[in-house]
């Protein structure tokens, strides 16, 4: 299919950028202060082998940690936002995505591909917090749309991987109804019976949680993650005082009964390979 | 005629002053002084003709708040005339009080209401957390949803939120969760679903009851991700930009119908929906009937399949 394109491992991979990484061999990791060794802490999944803090990672790495052999195709990878409402604030919103680009290389915030996750069919959108906070515009909802139609047509299970803000505001009432979208496209998901699987990433506020992030048959979290609705500090500005320990942690969420489980990201695949095989019909 | 004037409504308090002085003379009795009168009213009635031929984003949201505009329950009474069975409760966690509904009968046809209530004075917008719904709000929606699909029942809801309640109890009890089920779960509803944003449309909280077969909004109303005053002080982070921030997010009805993100406006009296109430109910209510009529008629199936392709063809992208 011509509006494939294959990707390997290696070949558009760019270096692993991060700050905190002195020369790129060394991590620091930015919870316990310990300088780990990059490769030690890449082949740790980028969790710090010293305190088991979760690095915010982007698409390129949780493909590579769930797909076999690393290798995927990603499917509809030049969809990019059109600025409908030619939206200004401080910038231009068309400037500000054409920066997003040249800086992080990525079309926009998701991005989709299939693959195998031990030997099983799986389809997959990842965001990529890097682009505009991994924001929800028309792309984001376009994109998860037709990754709905490609497992439906494929027969393979699909899962979301969340890591964002929330709405893109520059894409205003556009961006909100990607809510409405999203989750009117998962109904016939479920209809054609496909498992739907969503991880929820550090961090998953907003539009996001209010809509697909929180319809997964399995609801899934890495842990320590931000998840909640409306942003800590609103929360904080509405009921005047404090917020209570561990609030709108990963923890506190499945502790409320909203998430299946919590699963560190070494195990991930292990966990993701086991509940393919269980809801396989 | 409104006791309260809007700021950009200044041009008429003069003319209202000279008018009811007028009056008063009038009462009195000693001069007649009908011409002036006259005079006066058709003056004022051209001043606002001018004013609300020309209004700006952030008028039409100032309008959508105006405190003498009708709220859900006000709809509800007039255009069922009475006859509106309250229902309460999600059966999980209590009753929200700025999320109501129930069974109503409209030309004789039974309905289901939903809609977020805002309060008209100091108590009242506290009893109603100012239409600000908890989880359990968008639940006993869903409750009464459910219901009215059991037996055939087609829903209206009406939808007036400055947003869903951000507090710290909403969060524990899955605030986003209960937005999402809603959006799922109403894009498959079997019978037909009427939603009007008769006040504000604020985000999530106001799509937690929107996905409908029509989505329409009264003229001077707001629909958004975010409100002027929010959007301003994330993006410009200060509250003066309200005004720039309301007409970059195209949120007036107007805006909303010209990207096809909804069904159809609603007009309102010169003036606004406050200023005339039976003329805006009776408004509502022709609408209502007019849609049902045709929603109705069609084949359940087909109906939810067209309402889902219409929600997945929202979004401009490009595709190189
Ligand atoms: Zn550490």
């Amino acid at each position: 299919m011509s509006w494939f394109k294959r990707i390997k491992s290696g070949i558009t991979t760019e270096t692993h950028e991060k700050k905190e990484t002195p020369e790129g061999l060394w991590y620091r990791c930015p919870s316990c202060k310990s300088i780990i060794p990059s490769k030690e802490h890449s082949d740790n999944s980028w969790v710090c082998v010293k305190c088991g803090y979760h690095e915010r990672i982007g698409s390129q790495e949780y493909f590579e940690i769930i797909f076999d052999d690393n290798t995927y195709e990603e499917i509809n990878a030049n969809l990019t936002s059109a600025d409908p409402l030619e939206f200004v604030d401080t910038k231009k919103y068309h400037e500000r995505l054409v920066e997003s680009q040249q800086k992080t290389g990525l079309k926009d915030a998701i991005r989709t591909v299939t693959g195998t996750c031990n030997g099983l069919p799986l389809t997959v959108a990842c965001m990529d917090f890097r682009f505009i906070g991994g924001s929800m515009g028309s792309v984001m909802g376009e994109k998860i749309a037709r990754a709905i139609d490609y497992s439906i047509k494929h027969k393979t299970p699909f899962m979301i991987i969340s890591k964002s803000g929330g709405a893109r505001m520059m894409e205003a009432a556009f961006s909100l109804m990607q809510m409405a979208k999203t989750s009117a496209k998962l109904t016939q998901l479920s209809a054609a019976k496909l498992p739907y699987i969503s991880l929820l990433t550090d961090p998953t506020t907003g539009g996001v949680t209010a809509s697909f992030a929180m319809l997964g048959d399995l609801n899934i979290a890495e842990p320590g993650a931000l998840i909640g609705f409306a942003g800590p500090r609103v929360v904080k500005e509405t009921i005047g005082k404090d917020l209570p320990k561990g609030f709108q942690t990963s923890e506190f969420v499945l502790d409320h009964g909203f998430l299946d489980f919590i699963v560190v990201r070494q195990e991930l695949k292990a966990k993701l390979a086991q509940v393919l095989a269980f809801m396989k019909n | 005629m409104s006791s309260i004037l809007l700021d950009f409504e200044k041009p008429l308090e003069e003319l209202h002053e000279q008018l009811m002085k007028a009056k008063q003379i009038q009462e009195k009795g000693k001069v007649n002084v009908n011409t002036v009168i006259k005079e006066l009213e058709s003056k004022i009635e051209k001043t606002r003709k001018d004013l609300y031929s020309n209004l700006s984003a952030w008028q039409r949201v100032q309008l959508s708040r105006h405190p003498e505009r009708p709220y859900t329950l006000d709809y509800i009474n007039a255009i069922t005339e009475g006859n509106f069975l309250e229902l309460f409760g999600d059966r999980q966690v209590k009753d929200d009080k700025a999320m109501i509904g129930g069974f109503g009968s409209i030309n004789g046809e039974t309905v289901m209401f939903v809609g977020q209530q805002k309060g008209n004075n100091t108590k009242a917008r506290q009893f109603r957390n100012f239409g600000m719904p908890n989880p359990e709000g968008y639940r006993k929606a869903l409750r009464l949803f459910k219901l009215a699909e059991k037996f055939n029942k087609p829903i209206i809801t009406l939808i007036d939120t400055p947003g869903a309640f951000p507090g710290l109890e909403a969060e524990e009890r899955g605030q986003g969760e209960a937005i999402a089920r809603n959006l799922y779960e109403m894009s498959i509803l079997k019978v037909p679903v009427i939603c009007i944003i008769i006040g504000e449309g604020a985000s999530g909280g106001a799509l937690g009851i929107g996905i409908g077969d029509k989505v329409l909004m009264l003229e001077n109303t707001w629909y958004s991700v975010i409100s002027p005053e929010s959007c301003s002080s994330i993006l410009w982070r200060n509250w003066d930009n309200k005004e720039r921030a309301a007409d970059a997010l195209k949120l007036t009805s107007l805006d909303m119908s010209e990207l096809k993100l909804i069904d159809g406006i609603i007009s309102e009296p010169v003036g606004g929906a406050h200023s005339n109430h039976p003329e805006i109910f009776e408004s509502v209510k022709r609408e209502i009937i007019k849609h049902l009529a045709v929603l109705t008629k069609m084949d359940p199936e087909m109906r939810v399949q067209q309402r889902l392709e219409k929600f997945c063809s929202m979004g401009v992208y490009k595709e190189e």
